[in-house]
């Protein structure tokens, strides 16, 4: 293969996998974020207790997360074509990447969320701050750092993903990977993209525990 | 208006747990008066900490009323009770800061839930700090501050929507004894300069002599005594208020093998703190008497002395003795065994 005609396809894969990465990402957080903190408000301990909603919504979170992204992938292959019209390529795997991480971001939300010290959480209580105020100013500053180091590993997370993807021409390095380096035996282009793949973790990590140590006032 | 600030009638609370029901408090009455320094001292689970927040319900009780500036805080509605709660400040033994916010920021928390407008927010929040001496601080993290430091930028925080009550719960307990002194000054000063009431829970005497007029001893879920913090140092009534007035002085004896039965407590009052009134009965009527324990303190601004001394064997030479110690106006009382 060309040289040119590889580095072409590199590109257009890295660019599809940071598409598919950043905007399932981003709309991950978006779903994923809400249930994170209404499963910490509405916990037995949490600043506004419901017993049911807390069971229910824990209990979708654990059932969607616990279903292999292969598995669900297929599994949604059919609603997403009906949605969207086309059940391969980036946005059919955004949408599953979507639906696969939003529950992930959730607990991850949840858990950072579940460091905040409740003795300040009281304090907040004390002098009259509304439940609202308490999400806003109290749980989800205090707990930024904690959030910031989490939103690296989702990123990450479904970086991965959405390289699995590729199995069912899904698009970006994961499905340049398994073309020409597994069904065609191109080992080069496979490493390439594995080593691509390496640098982005690298990359997106860095830039997660830059950030979280950069707006830690507790440093 | 009613006379009481605070007013809790029959309060009682009680936790479910897994290894049963546990009363915390069972039945308190406690009236606290606007301008009183009210000290609420027992031992850790006595219910003490349950008790204050029962004040501004952070601990909803399970029966009883809550009754603050002649309002019935119970079935208030979410927002008013945030309204009410903003009169209510209160400090806490871990300091309890936003450790993402600095010094200023802190204290600027309660106006921005108040809707203060920011500038106006800023120029309050100073001047707390320079009332709690750390307005060279004001631009530093609570990681970037002493123990002191912290407990001083949360009484600023405390203070910032004007409450009528401050209540502090184990406020110096993680300090050292050099700035337990030094919050305890400045608590004294914000009682007395702005008129803030204080609820001050503690498990120490020490606090409570520093900074209280009046204690409510607290034991299982129960206030046992209660009243004028010199009248309880003077004659308690209850063993749990002997035991904390004096943790030296009480079964210290037994524990040294003197049992002798004609032990009594001095309690020098004022004046009398600084005359030698034992030695000079010991002149007067020359007959010994042994010396098992004293001590000098400062209740509540006053000078006080103690001392549990054993009177003569001789129940003659005894009652001279006593006589000589009332006629002196030293009040003393009969120390009992620790079992009575």
């Amino acid at each position: 293969m060309e040289t040119s005609v590889l580095i072409n396809l590199l590109w257009t894969g890295l660019l599809e996998t940071l598409y598919m990465t950043l905007v399932s990402t981003l709309v991950a957080y978006i779903i994923g974020l809400p249930i994170g903190v209404s499963l910490i408000v509405t916990d037995p301990n949490g600043i506004h207790p419901i017993g049911w909603y807390n069971k229910v919504m824990g209990f979708i979170v654990n059932v969607i997360r616990s279903v292999p992204f292969l598995i669900l992938m297929i599994a949604l292959m059919p609603y997403v074509r009906k949605v969207i019209g086309t059940g391969i390529g980036t946005s059919a795997t955004v949408a599953v990447l979507i639906v696969a991480a939003a529950p992930f971001v959730a607990r991850l939300v949840e858990q950072s969320l579940k460091e905040v010290d409740p003795g300040v959480i009281e304090a907040a209580q004390s002098l009259g701050a509304s439940n609202m105020t308490i999400v806003r100013k109290v749980l989800l500053l205090e707990a930024r750092p904690s959030l910031l180091n989490g939103a690296a590993v989702a990123t990450i997370t479904i970086l991965g993903y959405s390289a699995m993807a590729g199995v069912v021409g899904g698009g970006g390095l994961g499905d340049l990977a398994i073309k020409y380096g597994m069904y065609r035996y191109e080992t080069t282009i496979m490493w390439i993209t594995v080593i691509v793949l390496v640098i982005l973790v690298q990359i997106l990590q860095e830039i997660g525990v830059r950030l979280a140590n950069k707006l830690d006032n507790r440093l | 208006m009613s006379e009481n600030l605070i007013s809790l009638q029959g309060v009682t609370k009680s936790f479910e747990t897994k290894g049963g029901t546990i009363h915390a408090l069972k039945g308190i009455d406690l009236d606290i008066r606007a301008g009183d320094s009210y000290g609420i001292i027992g031992l850790s689970g006595a219910g003490k900490s349950t008790l204050v927040r029962c004040i501004n319900l952070l601990e909803v009780p399970t029966e009883g009323k809550v009754i603050f500036d002649g309002k019935s805080l119970i079935g208030l509605k979410t927002r008013d009770l945030n309204l009410e709660r903003r009169k209510i400040a209160m400090i806490f033994q871990q300091f309890n800061l936003l450790m993402q916010r600095d010094a200023i920021g802190n204290v600027c928390f309660p106006l921005e839930i108040a809707g203060v407008p920011k500038k106006e927010a800023r120029e309050k929040a100073m001047e707390l700090l320079k009332l709690v001496d750390l307005e060279d601080r004001a631009h530093s993290y609570p990681s970037q501050l002493s123990g002191g430091q912290k407990q001083r930028v949360g009484i600023a925080r405390a203070l910032a929507c004007d409450p009528k009550v401050l209540l502090c719960d184990e406020a110096t307990s993680a300090l050292d004894p050099k700035t337990t002194r030094s919050i305890l000054a400045l608590l004294k000063k914000i009682n007395r300069e702005l008129g803030i009431t204080l609820v001050v829970i503690t498990h120490e005497m020490d606090v409570i002599k520093q900074v209280c007029n009046k204690v409510a001893i607290i034991e299982e879920g129960q206030i046992v005594e209660r009243g004028e913090v010199q009248d309880i140092f003077t004659k308690p009534k209850s063993q749990a208020a002997r035991k904390l007035f004096f943790p030296a002085g009480e079964g210290k004896e037994t524990e040294l093998g003197i049992s002798h039965s004609n032990r009594i407590r001095l309690v020098f009052e004022d004046a009398n703190t600084y005359d030698p009134v034992v030695a000079n009965m010991i002149l007067e009527l020359k007959a010994p008497v042994n010396i098992l324990y004293a001590d000098m303190d400062v209740v509540d601004d006053v000078q006080r002395g103690q001392m549990v001394i054993c009177l003569s064997d001789d129940s003659d030479i005894a009652d001279k003795q006593k006589a000589y110690l009332s006629a002196h106006n030293v009040s003393f009382e009969e120390v009992r065994e620790e079992d009575e």
